[in-house]
């Protein structure tokens, strides 16, 4: 077990330790500190602490992993199509095992897909495990649990990667769970400490307040989703020396869990925002419902999606799925322009990570500007009419 | 038909960003930052009560953390719910999503038959969204992740999940485990009668003792994930005022776009 202990003769109560602590769990009594019932024992006071009064006791334990071997990246498809994230786990992966000194695969759930598979030889990787079953054809939580579980069972992975979409955010923790083993959501960065071969994952937390490192030292196989957008893609071409491999899975019908749940899917028309490159998003600025047409114009013809503040889905003037922010979608594109946008906190912690952030804002003390890479200070109803003017004629010519 | 709905205190964003923004606020700081409710959690209770006004039956809520949590369900007993269970213990500190999960569980096999479990889509402080599925898989349920439409007919549920890109329509067996995002409602805000009722109602608190728990399979020994540094990210750099003549500004701004699109 961790624990926080406070050397009591070395602690003076300069209290320099208190701001260090992401969940306020310290407190400072008769002029010594005190570990409060929250702590979350993550260790960020240790390192403010002057006099090395606080020390994070661990007991070390060692348990065999070294049966674990490699990293699989889950080619996560839609309707037999790949999505993007699964290439962008492809190159960071290819990172990962090198230092590893280990494999790269893929696994690949679903029904005809071996097309798909022979796509992936393509790429600098080891093997492609193929998993299929007429069962798998499309998403379902409890057939792609086991047969993932199943799989992993088998060839014992040390590292998977999933795309922290829907659908990997819905699978991850049922394999992890039934695994046994660690899971890190929506990670931004990943390394290997090669020493003790542990993933070393970044991922933002308490809304991007912080960022946390982490590891699961004592378990395998580590298991990781990645946030759509942030690694470099790999890139086809290479020569082919990957192999398939098909693993055949199989399910038992007596298992609680695997109740039938149908799908019926009706598509709609949605914007996926965390896949767009550009994000043109409205506020209430805006002035009244409307005018959203003047972001839907920016957008249409910049290429990019529509986004909006919670005040704006609040009054109903346009769909909650447009929301970026803490209770809306965290976004990350190339360009994110934000009209009449204040950039309340929860805002900012959905965008702030955006490649560059243009801002339009008639008062010039919106904390927007704060995070702003381009800030404009003007009346957006007079600022976005000659803006997409001068692109429609840009576009005509 | 009977719900539990496990809810989570979390920091309030908006005071985290004071104590961030000024480190040399060396002020005592209370029992930590003020919690709310998770907002997602909200909804969950709201569609829990709406279900329950729709079908009769008991809502529960639960949650796991320090005895401050207490606030959180007692505001859930003032928007109506019938009873409430906080979960807490020093051996319960440090838990990851899997020991989080795994002691929910636990705590639910205590308080009896369910028909539904709802939670929050995720929690705003971690925003891991692990523990919903990893619940539902120490419970060997179906689940069914970012519900904005909950109808019950009979021993079904059918729900509208928000993915990406669609909506989707799945429907799942009772006793079933669902994940709400704020779509599905708007939260109710307390009554006066609730507050009342809230402020005189007696919470258990159970810990690790009144559950039948494994030991080494709660806290931070039942943790795989270990976090080994927190640290704050850069603040982002302020960047250029665009300033002068609106058609500059706009000329400079196309120009900026320009570069990068073509990157
Ligand atoms: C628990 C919680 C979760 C939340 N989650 C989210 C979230 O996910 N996403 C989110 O966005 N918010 C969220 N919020 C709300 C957030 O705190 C803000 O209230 C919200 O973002 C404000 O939206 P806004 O910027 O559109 O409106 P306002 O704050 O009202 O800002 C409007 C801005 O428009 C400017 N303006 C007005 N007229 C013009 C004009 N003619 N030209 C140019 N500029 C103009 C004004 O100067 C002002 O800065 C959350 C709040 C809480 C408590
Ligand atoms: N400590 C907890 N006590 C009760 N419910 C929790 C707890 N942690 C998480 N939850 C529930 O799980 C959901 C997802 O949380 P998370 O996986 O942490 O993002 C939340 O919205 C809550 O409904």
């Amino acid at each position: 077990m961790r624990k926080i202990k406070i050397i009591i003769e070395k602690c003076t109560g300069c209290e320099k330790c208190l701001p260090s602590c992401p969940f306020s769990a310290i407190r400072i009594e008769n002029k010594k500190v005190r570990i409060l019932d929250n702590c979350n024992l993550c260790g960020a006071c240790i390192d403010a602490c002057p006099f090395r009064a606080i020390v994070l006791e661990k007991e070390k334990i060692r348990v065999d992993l070294s049966s674990y071997r490699g990293v699989w990246i889950f080619a996560e498809q839609r309707k037999g199509e790949i999505m993007p994230v699964t290439y962008e786990l492809l190159g960071v992966g290819r990172t990962l095992a090198n230092d590893l000194g280990a494999e790269l695969s893929v696994f690949l759930l679903g029904s005809h897909m071996k097309g798909k598979a022979e796509e992936f030889l393509n790429y600098d990787l080891e093997k492609i495990y193929l998993i299929e079953d007429p069962l798998l054809n499309s998403y379902r939580t409890d057939l792609y649990t086991q047969a993932i579980v199943d799989s992993v069972n088998l060839k014992r992975p040390e590292v998977i990667l999933m795309g922290a979409t829907s659908l990997g955010r819905d699978l991850a923790p049922r394999v992890a769970t039934r695994l046994q083993t660690g899971l890190t959501a929506d990670c931004t960065g990943l390394e290997i400490d090669k020493k003790e071969r542990n993933l070393i994952q970044t991922r933002p937390a308490l809304g991007g307040n912080i960022m946390a490192r982490i590891i699961s030292p004592r378990h395998r196989p580590q298991i990781a989703t990645v946030r759509p957008k942030v690694m470099r893609r790999a890139r086809p071409g290479h020569s082919k020396k990957g192999e398939i491999i098909e693993i055949n899975p199989t399910f038992s019908q007596n298992n609680e869990a695997v109740k039938i749940i149908t799908l019926i899917r009706e598509e709609k028309e949605t914007v996926d925002l965390q896949e767009a490159e550009i994000i043109v998003s409205g506020g209430r600025g805006l002035g009244k419902p409307e005018n959203f047409s003047l972001i839907r114009k920016l957008a249409d013809l910049l290429g990019g999606a529509v986004g909006a503040s919670r005040a704006v889905v609040d009054a109903g003037w346009i769909q909650p799925y447009h929301q970026v922010g803490q209770t809306g979608k965290t976004v990350q594109p190339k360009l994110y322009i934000a009209c009449g946008i204040s950039g309340a906190i929860q805002h900012q912690v959905g965008m702030r990570t955006s490649e560059v952030i243009v801002a339009i804002n008639k008062d010039p003390e919106a904390p927007i500007f704060n995070i702003a890479t381009y800030g404009i200070v003007e009346d957006l109803h007079k600022f976005l009419p000659i803006l997409i003017e001068k692109l429609e004629k840009k576009g005509k010519s | 038909m009977n719900t539990i709905v496990c809810i989570k205190q979390v920091p309030d964003t908006e005071e985290l960003q004071k104590v961030k923004i000024d480190p040399q606020t060396n002020t005592l700081i209370r029992e930590g930052v003020p919690g709310i409710i998770n907002p997602f959690d909200e909804n969950a209770i709201e569609e829990a009560l709406r279900l329950k006004e729709k079908k009769g039956g008991n809502v529960t809520v639960l949650s796991m953390g320090p005895s401050q949590a207490e606030e959180s369900l007692r505001k859930a007993l003032a928007m109506g719910v019938d009873g409430a269970v906080l979960l807490s213990d020093r051996l319960f500190a440090g838990s990851d999503t899997l020991a989080t999960s795994y002691t929910l569980a636990m705590a639910i096999k205590r308080i009896g038959p369910f028909d539904l479990i709802l939670l929050g889509k995720q929690a705003i402080d971690g925003d891991t969204a692990q523990v919903g599925p990893g619940l539902a898989e120490w419970l060997n349920l179906p689940q069914v992740t970012y519900a904005r439409k909950i109808e019950v007919n009979e021993n079904k549920i059918r729900v509208e999940r928000v993915l990406e890109d669609a909506f989707e329509v799945v429907e799942s067996p009772l006793p079933a485990l669902v994940t709400v995002t704020k779509d599905i409602n708007e939260p109710r805000y307390p009554s006066l009668r609730g507050l009342l009722r809230a402020k005189a109602e007696k919470i258990p608190i159970w810990a690790a003792e009144d559950l039948p728990l494994d030991k080494r399979k709660i806290g931070l020994e039942g943790s795989p994930t270990q976090v080994v540094k927190i640290f704050i990210p850069k603040p982002p750099k302020r960047g250029e005022i665009l300033s002068g003549e609106i058609s500059q500004v706009v000329d400079k701004l196309i120009l900026e776009i320009e570069k990068r699109r073509t990157i």
